[in-house]
């Protein structure tokens, strides 16, 4: 018998079925399909200015910092501002999402480079799939749009998120995810990513910067 | 059998532990940071109580179905463009991950922590083979150039000072100047970071656990503050993730409910920095990411503790919580349960796995206050799991011939009220009479084992029935 068919006899053997139970086979069918959303806290359960609010402060208490712009051709100086204000070089690596490909990116000195990090960029930008206020959590989506290597390689990362994108809780971008890949279906990656990277290895103290990025900041963009 | 074990020695490993003055500093940083900080997270959300209730019962819908549940991921996995292996125990997986390294002829392996590749032992097995493995999760780093096991499941390297590791750094790390600065953990940190993201960016292969699989859509998940399992997986050719058939999950809405209580369990966060959610390899519109993808599913004695006692023992999320709030753990730390999952989790774990006969002190191990049960994210009844394998040693004759004989010899007088009064009577009488002088006694016949570390205090001279009958009456009065 093969490991594979072994390990499920034996599975079957422990839970004294066979398999091929009609109603089991149903059960697991229906949750599957239907699946079904268990507690949601009350916390992230508000809207408007309240789940942005909500957003801003559960990003804070991430260790990350966030800022506010009023429409999309905002960005580029609020990022090179962010730069600036942290005497970081104006260097900013990116991938081809249109949302940021559509940013007057001219206007700034910023020194652009497109595609995935090979590990020596110190900045870089992402757009955000969603974003989640009951833990100020950016989710992002893999692609060439914003490469995952993005996400983890440089010193300081940049998520720009839309404010209509910002969820309550998961289970609503979850519903978004589906929407757009399909029932079952998943991107290649999904990060979602809750404050810039850490350690408490040592003596149990907590250290920014352990792989990932040492910063990790986030633009929301209000239309 | 997997990785040696030392389970067997655990009364000598406590004892080195008890006198090891390094380790007993370390640990007070367990006392200290785990236990406030998961009661404010916990404190913080309302629901967080109800979410455990739909964690535990997540699990054990998921456990009795696994069958099916396991059906459904293995063929999401295939569908995205994924492999499958299963592996019956912990040989079949090294030789599985193996093959794979020696298909894209890797020389070098970069590792995302994993409890179940500790237990598989599947870095001395690369290495016998020439390939080489790096731990990349900083405290796991920090173990394998010790040549350790883990000490904590979430916090491996919670036994060692910064001093220790200053050390080795220095032993190791000799391409670096030998008069450079590491006084500051932060040092230490940065300088891991450094050597480590040339071995991201040179490995062959890369291999994660996985904290959850989802069945809905063949996804892998783990969660990490590093980043460091993310380089593991995104950058090598090959990703092979390694995770036991007790991570289903059904769908996504149920990982998150589950990913609500780990967190907060674990470290005390909302949540960890980095939950990622993989699902099969790299397509034709990704910049970035493996091109092959592999999920190696390991049974390893799982599967016989379904319809048991200890099928509870599979709803665990590995969050460390127990550990952290165990006595036990707290005075000899991880090393001393001698195998690879150690505080309440792996008094429990390890008899299956292992087997009681080796690993028969660990549930012995315990004071029964409860701890572990009541912040258990998946509510796990812990204790009781300890007290089924006590009783299994016992069936087995596998206590020792003076425990069989002292509990018989009191089992005897238990079920004889009438003659345990009395006897208790005559004896704490007696207790009393001869300890009059100094109130305690630095020997007793048959006491060795107490009396060997600590003073025995004279009785005083009343039986705990016996007063508990007067204080009532006095009350009633």
């Amino acid at each position: 018998m093969s490991a594979r068919d072994d390990v499920f006899a034996n599975i079957r053997r422990s839970l004294g079925v066979n398999g091929k139970e009609t109603i089991r086979k149903q059960m697991v069918a229906d949750r599957l399909e239907r699946s079904p959303r268990g507690v949601i806290p009350q916390r992230g359960q508000v809207s408007g200015e309240e789940r942005l609010a909500l957003f801003k402060t559960m990003v804070e208490v991430s260790l990350a910092t966030v800022t506010e712009v009023a429409s999309p051709a905002e960005v580029p100086q609020s990022i090179a501002l962010f730069l600036r204000n942290h005497n970081l070089p104006a260097t900013l690596r990116m991938g081809d999402d249109p949302r940021l490909g559509a940013m007057p990116w001219s206007e700034t000195t910023l020194d652009i480079a497109h595609g995935p990090s090979e590990g020596r960029d110190l900045n870089a930008v992402s757009h955000a799939f969603g974003a989640i206020a009951e833990s100020g959590t950016l989710a992002m989506v893999s692609g060439h749009e914003n490469p995952s290597t993005l996400n983890f390689l440089p010193d300081n990362h940049i998520i720009v998120v839309s404010a209509k994108d910002i969820a309550s809780d998961y289970e609503s971008v979850w519903n978004r995810v589906r929407f757009a890949f399909g029932k079952g279906s998943m991107p290649r990656t999904v990060n979602w990513i809750t404050g810039p990277s850490r350690s408490g290895d040592i003596e149990q103290t907590l250290l920014l910067g352990a792989h990932g990025p040492r910063r990790l900041h986030v633009v929301v963009v209000r239309e | 059998m997997t990785v040696h074990s030392t389970s067997p020695q655990f009364k000598q490993n406590a004892a080195q532990a008890l006198n090891d003055s390094q380790l007993q500093k370390a640990l007070g940083n367990v006392k200290q940071g785990f236990i406030d900080k998961r009661q404010m997270a916990a404190d913080k959300l309302p629901e967080f109580e109800a979410l455990r209730d739909s964690a535990r019962d997540i699990k054990n819908h998921t456990l009795q179905h696994l069958d099916l549940y396991l059906e459904s991921y293995e063929a999401k996995v295939k569908a995205s463009g994924g492999h499958v292996h299963f592996a019956r125990d912990a040989q079949e997986a090294r030789d599985i991950i193996l093959s794979i390294c020696r298909e894209v002829d890797a020389k070098t392996v970069t590792k995302g922590k994993s409890m179940i590749s500790e237990e598989i032992g599947i870095n001395h097995h690369l290495e016998e083979n020439g390939i080489t493995p790096v731990e990349t999760d900083l405290g796991e780093y920090i173990i394998q150039l010790r040549n350790e096991l883990p000490s904590h499941i979430i916090a491996p390297a919670v036994h060692l000072n910064a001093t220790q590791v200053e050390e080795d750094f220095r032993r190791v790390h000799t391409h670096l100047d030998a008069k450079r600065d590491l006084s500051e953990p932060v040092q230490l940190l940065t300088e891991a970071r450094a050597v480590l993201r040339e071995r991201f960016l040179a490995a062959d292969v890369g291999i994660t656990g996985a904290n959850f699989l989802v069945a809905e859509t063949g996804t892998s998940i783990i969660v990490t503050n590093e980043g460091n399992g993310d380089l593991t997986q995104i950058l090598p050719k090959t990703h092979i993730v390694l995770a036991s058939i007790e991570k289903l999950v059904p769908t996504l809405e149920d990982v998150s409910q589950l990913l609500r209580v780990l967190a907060r369990s674990a470290t005390g966060q909302e949540l960890s920095v980095y939950t990622t959610f993989s699902t099969g390899p790299r397509r034709s519109q990704d910049a970035d990411g493996p091109d092959n993808y592999h999920v190696v599913i390991l049974d390893n004695g799982r599967s016989s503790m379904l319809g048991t006692a200890f099928e509870e023992m599979l709803r665990c999320i590995r969050c460390g919580a127990c550990m952290n709030h165990c006595p036990v753990y707290h005075a000899v730390g991880g090393h001393a349960y001698g195998w690879v999952y150690p505080g309440p989790m792996g008094a429990v774990l390890t008899p299956s796995l292992i087997g009681v006969d080796k690993a028969g002190h660990l549930p012995n191990a315990s004071t029964f206050c409860g701890r572990c049960e009541s912040v258990c994210p998946v509510r796990i009844p812990l204790p009781k799991l300890m007290r089924h394998w006590r009783e299994r040693e016992f069936e087995r004759h596998l206590t020792p011939a003076t425990v069989r004989s002292g509990l018989q010899l009191w089992g005897f007088f238990a079920k004889r009220p009438a003659l345990y009064r009395t006897a208790t009577r005559i004896a704490m009488g007696a207790l009393a009479l001869a300890g009059r002088q100094r109130g305690r006694f630095s020997w007793l016949p048959m006491a060795k084992g107490w009396t060997k570390y600590r003073d025995f205090p004279a009785p005083q001279g009343e039986t705990f029935q016996q007063r508990w009958k007067r204080e009532r009456k006095g009350q009633a009065a």
